[in-house]
């Protein structure tokens, strides 16, 4: 076997020292800074991925909780506006009823008025009607002439016994 | 002193003549280039030029070789991170260099009328006495003479020491021998077995295509041989360091 042809011994184990120290300084020197310098690279770009996700994702929560905020007091604004239009609301309604009914008391008074002024004016026109029938009655009676004034006294006497009387 | 001894060209073993080119000699030592040199610098260019030019656009999303390349590095990284631990780290560049240069010895030998550096017993006793040397030098650095209280197992009875002493310190020697002939053996064999069906191919003539077969289904188990073997060199020499560093069994 040219195994054990020990004159190929010396050749063979001065070329491996060559080569391998060769081999050793070439991975040592150019070769495994390459291939970390790539995987630390890419670890590194992991981490700092991995860094800037957990900070976009705490920024979304502050975002989500202040969007909630906002939510909640617009929430609260609306129920207050609500609340303030339905009590303006109620006001002006009290309002206006009011007005109508002030409207519609007035007109009530009005009417009263009316009928008051309605009644003073027949009472007078009866006053003035009974005085003439009683003048015409009494002149017919006495066949003489009776002074207008005296019979309004006795009309006016007589009214005011017949108001107090009935 | 060129080498007079020759081998019939068809021999299962004519490949493994390492087939020298020249004769040089450097003050009465042997230095002559042979095949077997070529082929371990082309594995160191190769294994350099791979990791190099793999390498080169640094993509953040490997490609696929790229992948490779990150996949070897982080197959040895993890390697010792598992047998050694953090102390390791400072063995990473001989460790990778051994692992490199071994599986590029084995799988470039796998090429037709190529020849296999690693089928040689000179070649891995070398690597397994640089090994050797090299966790030696660290285990008595490291502990002093503290280190030789590896070769003597704890809760073992005085009278016992006596005859398992002994035996841990040959096995310990032993370590180089079974640390570089798996390797040069198990390459050795493979060849041959390969060069032996490939010349019943020949001899067979029609029936040869079963050897022929063979041969295809050998060499796919070579080749995963190829990796295996280095991977195993590897593993020891992680376990030997380890050894050294943490002086346990």
């Amino acid at each position: 076997m040219p195994q054990f042809w020990m004159e190929d011994f010396a050749p063979q184990m001065v070329w491996l020292v060559i080569s391998f120290i060769a081999l050793y300084l070439l991975m040592a020197r150019v070769a495994l800074p390459r291939v970390a310098n790539v995987l630390e690279t890419r670890h590194g770009r992991i981490a700092d991925d991995l860094d800037q996700a957990a900070q976009l994702k705490a920024q979304a929560e502050t975002v989500i909780s202040e969007y909630e905020a906002a939510l909640a007091e617009a929430r609260a604004q609306a129920q207050a506006t609500i609340a303030q239009a339905g009590a303006e609301a109620a006001a002006a309604s009290e309002k206006r009823s009011a007005e109508v009914s002030e409207v519609l008391a007035a007109e009530a008074a009005a009417a009263a008025e009316r009928v008051t002024a309605a009644k003073n004016d027949a009472l007078t026109e009866l006053r003035g009607v009974a005085t003439e029938l009683a003048q015409a009655a009494a002149e017919r009676l006495i066949d003489s002439s009776v002074d207008t004034a005296d019979v309004q006294a006795a009309v006016d006497t007589a009214i005011q016994q017949n108001a107090s009387g009935s | 002193m060129s080498a007079e001894r020759h081998i019939d060209h068809s021999s299962p073993m004519h490949q493994f003549v390492i087939g020298r080119l020249n004769d040089w000699q450097l003050g009465g030592l042997d230095v002559s280039f042979s095949k077997a040199a070529a082929f371990m610098f082309g594995a160191v260019i190769v294994a350099t030029l791979f990791l190099v030019l793999t390498t080169s656009k640094r993509s953040m999303v490997p490609g696929r070789w790229q992948s490779v390349a990150e996949l070897w590095y982080e197959f040895i990284a993890d390697m010792i991170k598992e047998t050694i631990g953090s102390e390791g780290r400072k063995y990473f560049p001989f460790v990778f260099s051994l692992f490199s240069f071994i599986v590029m010895c084995n799988l470039l030998g796998m090429l037709p009328y190529s020849y296999t550096v690693t089928s040689h017993i000179a070649v891995t006793i070398g690597l397994a006495l640089s090994v050797f040397v090299l966790t030696t030098f660290i285990g008595i650095t490291k502990h002093g003479m503290h280190f030789l209280s590896f070769f003597v197992p704890k809760g073992v009875p005085f009278v016992m020491l006596l005859l398992v002493v002994p035996i841990e310190v040959l096995s310990y020697f032993m370590r180089p021998i079974s640390h570089s002939v798996r390797l040069f053996a198990n390459m050795t064999a493979g060849h041959t077995m390969l060069k032996v069906f490939g010349a019943f191919v020949v001899q067979m003539g029609v029936f040869g295509v079963l050897p022929f077969a063979l041969i295809v289904a050998l060499t796919g188990l070579e080749v995963a041989i190829a990796v295996l073997q280095a991977y195993v060199f590897t593993i020891l020499t992680c376990l030997y360091l380890n050894d050294a560093i943490h002086l346990e069994h």
